[in-house]
Parts: C-alpha cells; sequence; structure tokens
C-alpha cells in the first residue's frame, strides 16, 4: 500500500517522532504546570503554535507541487482561503440566534445588509460533515478546473505561475464585494463553537493543536506517500523534463492534475484549521502576497523536501511573530531580504544544508543542478 | 423721475441695434442719474431702473447689478451717495463708491440706507445679468453668456434676445441664442418650430423642456416633443460611447506605460521582474521630489521628472540587476522570488524613508480642464496627455529597438545568445542596458501614473498584477502585442464598467486573461520562427 511505504522509511518516522513528541511535550507543558511556572505553555501559545502547524501543512502542500511537480503556484493561499471560509461558514452557521442581532438562521452581516433570506450557497453549511467535505471540496473543485484548463493546454513555468497569482488576486477582489455574501470586507468572524465545544476555552484550543499536528503527520504520510510511488516518479520526471516524459507515452497532464488537487484539498485543510484558531477569515488571505509567502518558506526549508517546507514554515512564521511583536517595521526588510538570500545563497535550503553536512545518501529526490537548467530551457 | 415702460424697451431695442457703440439717447443718462434712478424707483419702476442700467454699456454695470441682486447697494444718508458694500459684518460697515469703484473705508451702518430689492425683481435680475456679456467684444464671453441662457429667457428678455440673435455675428453664439428662445417658447408658447430647434441640442436644459412638452396634452407637439428626444437620445448615446472610448483609451496606455517595460525585461530577456511595480512607484516618487525641489512650478517639476524618473528607475534596475538578478541566469523561477524579495525592501524602504501615507503631486495648470466638444461630451486633458506620452514612449522604444545598434544587440542576444557573444557582442553589457532600459520605461510610467493616481508606497503592487496580464495576453516578446493588450483590456475594463462595477469588471477581465491562456498559451500575438525557439 502506496500509504503505508512511507511509514518504513527511516525520514519520515524521525519527523513523525519529533512532531508527536512536539505535540505531547507542549500538552503536558501546557496541563500539568501551574501557570507561574516559567516552562508552562500558555493557552496563547498553544493557538500560536497551531497556526504554525497550519501553516507548515500549507507549506508541505505548496511542496508537493513546486518541488515534486515544478510549478510554482503563486495562488496557494486562494485554497487555503477555500477550505478556510468553508469552515468559516459552518462557525458562522453554529451561532444561531446567539448573534448581535438574534436571526436564527441569518448571520449577522446578512442581517446588517439587509438581507432577506440565506443564499443558496449558504445551505448545508450547518451541518458539520457537509462542512467538512466541503472544505476538500471547494479548493479540490477549483484546482480541477483551473487545473484541468491549464495543463491541457501545457501552460507550465512562469506562465501559470502568474496566472495562479491572477487567480487568487481575482478571488480577493471578488470576495471583498459584499454582494458576494461572505462577509466582503469583514469577512467571517465573531464565531463562538466547534462541534458543540466552546472556542473560547482553553481546552477546545489545545484540542484544536492536536488536531492540526495530527492532521500535519497525514497530510505528511499522504505525500511522501505520493512522491515515492511510481505516480510519484513520473511526476518528478515531469518536473525535471516534461516533453520526454510526455514522448515516453506518460500523460502528463493527467498526473499533473491529480498532484495538484491533491494539494490543494491539503491547503483546504490546512486553511479549516487555521480558521477556528485564529478565529476570523478574511479576503486578505487570498492576497497574492500572502500565496507568494509561502513559497518562500518553502525555499527557505529546502525544496522538494516536505520536512524542509515544515521547518521553513515554523521558522519564518516564528521570525514574523518575533519581529513585528519588536519592530514591526523591519519586517517586511528581513522578508524580502530573505527572499534574495534564500534564492541566490541557499538554493537547496536549510534541508540542503543538512544534507550537505551529513553527506549521506537520501532518496535523491532532491532537485539537482541539471534539473534546474533543464527547467529553464523548457 | 421714472421712465415710461415703454420707452425702456424702445431704448433698449435701439442699443441692441447698435451694439458696440453708445447711442446718443444713453449719453443723456449719466450714471449717476442711472443710479439715482434705481434708488428712488418705486418697487413698480425698478424694473425699468435695470434696464437701463443693464442697457446703459457702463463698464461698472455688472457690479451694481449684482451688488444689488446682493443686497449690498446702499445710499448714504448724509450725501446721497450710491455706494457698495463690500462687508456687512458688524457694525460699521466698509463700503466702496458705486461709481469709481474707490474704497470709502468703514461707515457705521446706521448711515447708510439698504436700497431693498424683492424677490420678483431678483429673478428678474439674473435674467438681465445673464443678458449683459451678450454685448461683450470677445467672442467667448459672448458664448459664455449665451449658453448661462438657457433656461433664463423670461417675457422680460424675449424681445432682446430675438433681437440679439439677428445681430449676433458668430455662429455658435446665435446656436446658443436659438436654442436659449427655443427653450423659452417650448416651455411658454408650445411652440412646435422651437421642438424642432430642440432636437439638435445636447444640453440637459433642452432635454428638461422636451419633458415637459411630452407631457403636454396637444397631440401634436407631445409627438414632436418625444421625436426630438428620441433624436437627442441618440446623439447621447454616441457621446457616451465616445467618452467610454476615450477612458477606456487612456486606462489602456496607462496599462501599456506600466507594462511596456516588463515586456522589455520579461519578454526579451525573459527576466521575471517582480520588482518592476516598485520601479514605477519610484518614477512618480521622483516626480513628487522634483516637485518639492521646485516649489510653484509644478509644471517644469513635471517636465523634468520624465527624464529623472527615467534615470532614479534606470539607475534602480541597475542595481537590481548587478546584485540579484545576475546570479539567477536561466533560473526564472528563482528570479520571480527574488526580486518579489526586492520589490518588498524596496516598498518597505519608501514607507520608512518618505512616509507611509499618500503623497499629492500637483497637477499643472496646462494639463487640468478638459476639452469641451459639446454639451454631453467633453474630454479631461491629463487623460489625454497621458495617452500621447504612452505613444511616444512606445514610439521611441519600436525605434530603439528597430533602429538603433543596443537595439539589434538586444535582439541578437535573445535570439541566440552564444551565436551573439561569438559575433563579438558583450551578452553581459546587452543584459544590463536592456534591464536599465525597461526599468527607465516603468519610471516614465510612474512619472505619468503620479497625474492620474495617488502616488503611495503601494502604488507598484496595484499594476504588477495587471502589467503581467497584459504582457501575457499580448503575446512575449512582442511590442506590438503589448500595444493592442493594453488598449484592448483596457477598453473591455471600461465597457464592462458601467453594467458590472469596477470590481466586477476588473474580475471579469483576469477570468477572461485566464481563459485565453488556455486558449492561446503564447498570447495574442506569439513569436514565429528561429525567435520563438531560443
Amino acid at each position: 500500500m502506496w500509504l503505508t511505504r512511507p511509514l518504513q522509511e527511516r525520514s519520515t518516522q524521525l519527523f513523525l517522532g519529533i512532531l508527536f513528541f512536539a505535540l505531547i511535550v507542549v500538552t503536558v507543558l501546557h496541563l500539568a504546570l501551574p501557570e507561574g511556572n516559567p516552562l508552562h505553555v500558555s493557552a496563547y501559545t498553544v493557538t500560536l503554535l497551531g497556526k504554525y502547524l497550519c501553516y507548515a501543512l500549507l507549506a508541505v502542500a505548496v511542496d508537493l507541487v513546486w518541488g515534486y511537480l515544478g510549478i510554482l503556484s503563486l495562488g496557494h493561499g486562494a485554497f487555503f482561503a477555500l477550505g478556510g471560509y468553508a469552515m468559516g461558514m459552518y462557525l458562522m452557521r453554529q451561532i444561531g440566534d446567539r448573534g448581535t442581532y438574534g436571526d436564527p438562521i441569518l448571520p449577522d452581516f446578512m442581517v446588517f445588509l439587509n438581507w432577506q433570506e440565506l443564499p443558496w450557497y449558504w445551505y448545508g453549511f450547518d451541518m458539520a460533515w457537509f462542512a467538512f467535505a466541503m472544505v476538500l471540496l471547494a479548493p479540490g473543485a477549483l484546482a480541477l478546473v483551473f487545473g484541468w484548463l491549464a495543463f491541457r493546454s501545457r501552460v507550465t513555468g512562469v506562465y501559470l505561475s502568474i496566472i495562479t497569482q491572477a487567480l487568487t488576486f481575482a478571488l480577493m477582489l471578488a470576495f471583498f464585494r459584499n454582494e458576494m455574501g461572505f462577509g466582503g470586507n469583514n469577512g467571517l468572524t465573531d464565531f463562538r463553537d466547534i462541534l458543540g465545544f466552546n472556542l473560547r476555552t482553553d481546552a477546545t484550543r489545545l484540542g484544536l493543536f492536536i488536531a492540526t499536528g495530527i492532521a500535519l503527520a497525514i497530510g505528511y504520510v499522504v505525500c511522501r506517500g505520493i512522491v515515492t510511488s511510481k505516480l510519484g516518479r513520473v511526476s518528478v520526471a515531469c518536473r525535471d523534463a516534461e516533453a520526454r516524459t510526455r514522448f515516453l507515452g506518460y500523460r502528463v497532464e493527467r498526473v499533473q492534475l491529480f498532484v495538484f488537487v491533491v494539494s490543494a484539498m491539503l491547503a483546504g485543510v490546512a486553511g479549516a484549521l487555521y480558521v477556528p484558531q485564529v478565529g476570523i477569515i478574511n479576503p486578505s488571505e487570498f492576497s497574492p502576497i500572502f500565496s507568494i509567502e509561502i513559497v518562500v518558506w518553502v525555499a527557505l526549508g529546502g525544496r522538494a523536501t516536505l520536512y524542509g517546507a515544515v521547518i521553513g514554515a515554523i521558522l519564518v512564521n516564528y521570525a514574523k511573530t518575533v519581529f513585528t511583536g519588536v519592530m514591526p517595521d523591519a519586517w517586511l526588510f528581513a522578508l524580502g531580504a530573505l527572499f534574495v538570500l534564500v534564492t541566490v545563497f541557499l538554493p537547496q535550503g536549510i534541508a540542503g544544508l543538512l544534507r550537505k553536512r551529513r553527506k549521506s545518501t537520501d532518496d535523491g529526490s532532491g532537485p539537482s543542478e541539471s534539473s534546474s537548467t533543464s527547467e529553464a530551457t523548457a | 423721475m421714472s421712465i415710461p415702460r415703454w420707452l425702456t424697451f424702445f431704448l433698449m431695442v435701439l442699443l441692441m441695434t447698435t451694439a458696440g457703440t453708445v447711442s446718443a439717447q444713453q449719453q443723456d443718462q449719466t450714471p449717476e442719474a442711472l443710479l439715482e434712478q434705481l434708488a428712488d424707483a418705486s418697487p413698480r419702476d425698478t424694473e425699468a431702473a435695470i434696464k437701463a442700467i443693464a442697457t446703459s454699456g457702463h463698464e461698472r454695470a455688472r457690479a451694481w447689478l449684482e451688488a444689488y441682486g446682493n443686497n449690498r447697494i446702499s445710499q448714504v444718508e448724509a450725501t446721497g451717495r450710491i455706494v457698495i458694500v463690500l462687508n456687512n459684518r458688524g457694525r460699521d460697515w466698509e463700503v466702496a463708491d458705486a461709481l469709481t469703484g474707490e474704497n470709502l473705508g468703514e461707515m457705521s451702518r446706521r448711515d447708510l440706507d439698504r436700497i431693498a430689492i424683492n424677490n420678483a425683481v431678483r429673478r428678474q435680475l439674473a435674467g438681465v445679468l445673464a443678458m449683459l456679456d451678450l454685448f461683450a467684444k470677445d467672442v467667448a464671453v459672448r458664448e459664455a453668456a449665451a449658453l448661462d441662457l438657457l433656461g433664463k429667457v423670461d417675457d422680460a428678455i424675449v424681445e432682446e434676445v430675438t433681437a440679439r440673435i439677428e445681430e449676433e455675428p458668430d455662429a455658435g453664439v446665435r446656436n446658443r441664442l436659438e436654442e436659449a428662445l427655443a427653450i423659452y417658447q417650448v416651455e411658454e408658447q408650445g411652440s412646435l418650430d422651437a421642438i424642432e430647434v430642440l432636437s439638435g441640442s445636447l444640453h440637459p436644459r433642452a432635454r428638461a423642456a422636451l419633458n415637459s412638452a411630452v407631457a403636454s396634452e396637444d397631440p401634436a407637439r407631445k409627438a414632436a416633443a418625444e421625436q426630438a428626444l428620441a433624436s437627442i437620445q441618440q446623439k447621447l448615446r454616441l457621446n457616451n460611447a465616445a467618452e467610454t472610448l476615450y477612458f477606456g483609451l487612456s486606462l489602456g496606455s496607462v496599462l501599456v506605460l506600466a507594462a511596456i517595460g516588463l515586456a522589455i525585461t520579461f519578454g526579451v530577456m525573459g527576466v521575471i521582474n517582480m520588482a518592476h511595480g516598485e520601479l514605477i512607484m519610484l518614477g512618480a516618487y521622483t516626480t513628487w521630489g522634483m516637485q518639492q525641489l521646485l516649489p510653484g512650478q509644478p509644471g517644469l517639476a513635471l517636465i523634468l521628472s520624465i527624464p529623472a524618473g527615467f534615470l532614479v528607475a534606470a539607475l534602480a534596475g541597475i542595481a537590481i540587476e548587478r546584485s540579484v538578478i545576475q546570479f539567477l541566469k536561466g533560473r526564472p523561477l528563482e528570479t520571480l522570488l527574488a526580486t518579489f524579495g526586492v520589490s518588498l525592501i524596496l516598498q518597505q524602504l519608501v514607507r520608512t524613508v518618505i512616509s507611509p501615507l499618500n503623497r499629492t503631486v500637483v497637477t499643472p495648470e496646462w494639463m487640468s480642464g478638459s476639452l469641451v466638444i459639446n454639451d454631453a461630451l467633453s474630454l479631461t486633458l491629463n487623460r489625454m496627455y497621458v495617452i500621447g506620452f504612452a505613444l511616444l514612449v512606445f514610439t521611441a522604444l519600436m525605434l530603439i529597438m528597430r533602429r538603433t545598434r543596443l537595439g539589434l544587440e538586444v535582439r541578437a542576444v535573445t535570439q541566440n545568445r552564444a551565436m551573439a557573444r561569438s559575433m563579438g557582442i558583450k551578452a553581459t553589457r546587452v543584459d544590463i542596458m536592456t534591464f536599465a532600459l525597461g526599468s527607465g520605461v516603468a519610471g516614465l510610467a510612474g512619472v505619468a501614473l503620479s497625474q492620474l493616481t495617488n502616488v503611495g508606497p503601494n502604488l507598484g503592487q496595484n499594476y504588477i498584477i495587471d502589467s503581467f496580464m497584459v504582457v501575457v495576453f499580448g503575446g512575449v516578446g512582442n511590442l506590438w502585442g503589448t500595444l493592442v493588450a493594453g488598449l484592448t483590456l483596457g477598453t473591455i475594463n471600461q465597457l464592462l464598467e458601467p453594467w458590472a462595477g469596477a470590481v466586477l469588471a476588473k474580475i471579469i477581465v483576469l477570468v477572461f486573461i485566464i481563459l485565453f491562456i488556455q486558449k492561446r498559451p503564447k498570447g495574442l500575438f506569439p513569436q514565429k520562427g528561429r525567435a520563438a525557439e531560443g
């Protein structure tokens, strides 16, 4: 089975080991130690870590398409946000008549806009199973349609990057509109509870953190399973020499479409877990700059390694938290410099550094020098 | 001393037949007498007094009548002198002599006897004031006065207007007067001929008159008015279409300006420069800086900032090329990321050094205002300048690429780098020059944009995606494609805006391009032959 194969790999075991160890340590430190203890992990920190883990899952999704398929998506934020909106709509419906206007069906912003009834696309989101299915299906469907159109016409490389960026930009503009029925500028917020658990209690927050950790583990194993399967090897072949793979008889566009859709769904899950933890979803998650930031997490961590994406996402976002707290003006300088330095001096990312130091022969799926030059000529 | 009404009319008609010259009858009435007449007139005679002043041809007639309309004509009780009140706040009023305009200083308001005006007279005064300028020598003043008369013709002045039409030498002014008269005739008399006259008018007032005629009970009038309105609507639609096209072209030329530099760096060099928008921003800030350096001379500063903006952006471009892009040759996706980093740094730099807030760039006088084509269509000048500027820049770039040594070398390096180098072309130097050229053009776009939008740190970000869309839509490596694509997208956007709204129009255009790229991945004008394979 392709899903169990990664579990026998040493690198995956190591990754899962570290991840679960970290989950347990945080849980214990949060629950067992009293508030005054210097080692106590506050609920705020737990939520913050949960947010990082969401980003890490998102980065893994991006690494899957960029690292193993050679598609630099500058629009993955759109899938993340769509998953987030699906979750947000569920959470909105859960508020029920506890909103400011006390309408049992309509969310507050609709009452405010004088809407009389629920738009059709909000139906069903009061049921958890439906909403959770939409978390996967909405981004998946968008990726399917978009990818089908793009890959069928063999739009690749820089062009694809630019139109993915246009896609997320168009969606951002659309979601900013009040008429769309997604809360416009303010987005969806003021959530109360999820599956009956109050979102404002520490226990729920811890639960969400653990759920995110498990989602990351599953996402990692799924991606690992895909890239070590035969399909994964074909996808690496598409990345390195698309035309040659096609001439060998593989249906390149199908491979690309499959991997792209899976990646979009993972991004959607990340978004869905992100929303209850930060308590809001608004159109800024669609902004092109966020999508391009995800790419730099992956680039910093090391492309085509998966675990590198996790490291990159956590490191960059930790740095962002620190910087924006201490000197907010400097953050964009630091981020900009990071973009430049990583691409110019650290093309293999942190994972590349680790690999060089250990000089171990990994599975060798990282992009080699020859692969990047062949990509340029394609 | 009051003059019979018929006599005033007689005098006035006489005056109009001898417009420009001063007739003997008027010399009988000294300015003092005219003012006396106004001051002493009983409410019934005020009208005549006003007309006497209006037709006197006195240079200060307008000042008197306006002051009168504003309740600012008074008589000094002690001396009987007529004064104009300049400032009526407080106990002491500042006054000026009505005859000479000489400032007489302040005077207690108790010593002043205000010459009263009632509303009926004030209404009539408006018409008379509108008439005053019809006697001016300057055609433009007469035309403005005639335009002002639309809808203001009433029983009191209709005869004068009719007389004036006969006398008016200028056809444009005459048409206006006929329009004004026709509005009166339609509204007051329901004349069919007048409806016919109005069917050629685009002025909103004419439409109002026709609408009132449509409401009439006389079927012939109603039909004629409806027909006239229909013909006007037709013309309005045409004018609207022309205006939309104009806005579309101006938006399109902004897009062309923003994208054409990108077409060079992206299309010709294959370099994705995400910092292109920030180079545009630098150009805009250069304009602002120039205006700070030359306060009070916005026009000169704007002209100087054209070369300055080019230089600043070109130098910044060279710096980016040398420090980042040259190390990433042949790795377009990495170049994209690195230059995006540069764009973040530049944005934050501007925020830190200058201000996170928008700066205002002054529009020089010769660029503001608009070109009036007719009552329904006027074209703003600044947009016209931007359209011209975009075409100019485009032509210059075409000439550089086609006719100069640099252009030849650029094309050679683009098509076959190794071969070009073996022919003795210094490819690295060509890279730098090309990048400088593309960046400099971005700076020029910034100078132009500073006249249309706010100059702020996010200026570039707003244009980068649009610019890429234009280049991709037009076909990479093809300047003509960029021109056509930019103008097309701008026009489509403006055509969609009235029924879809600005945001939705933009979304539709983006979706359209995304779909278009699926159909024609190489854009409108794909490169063909050897160059495409390089």
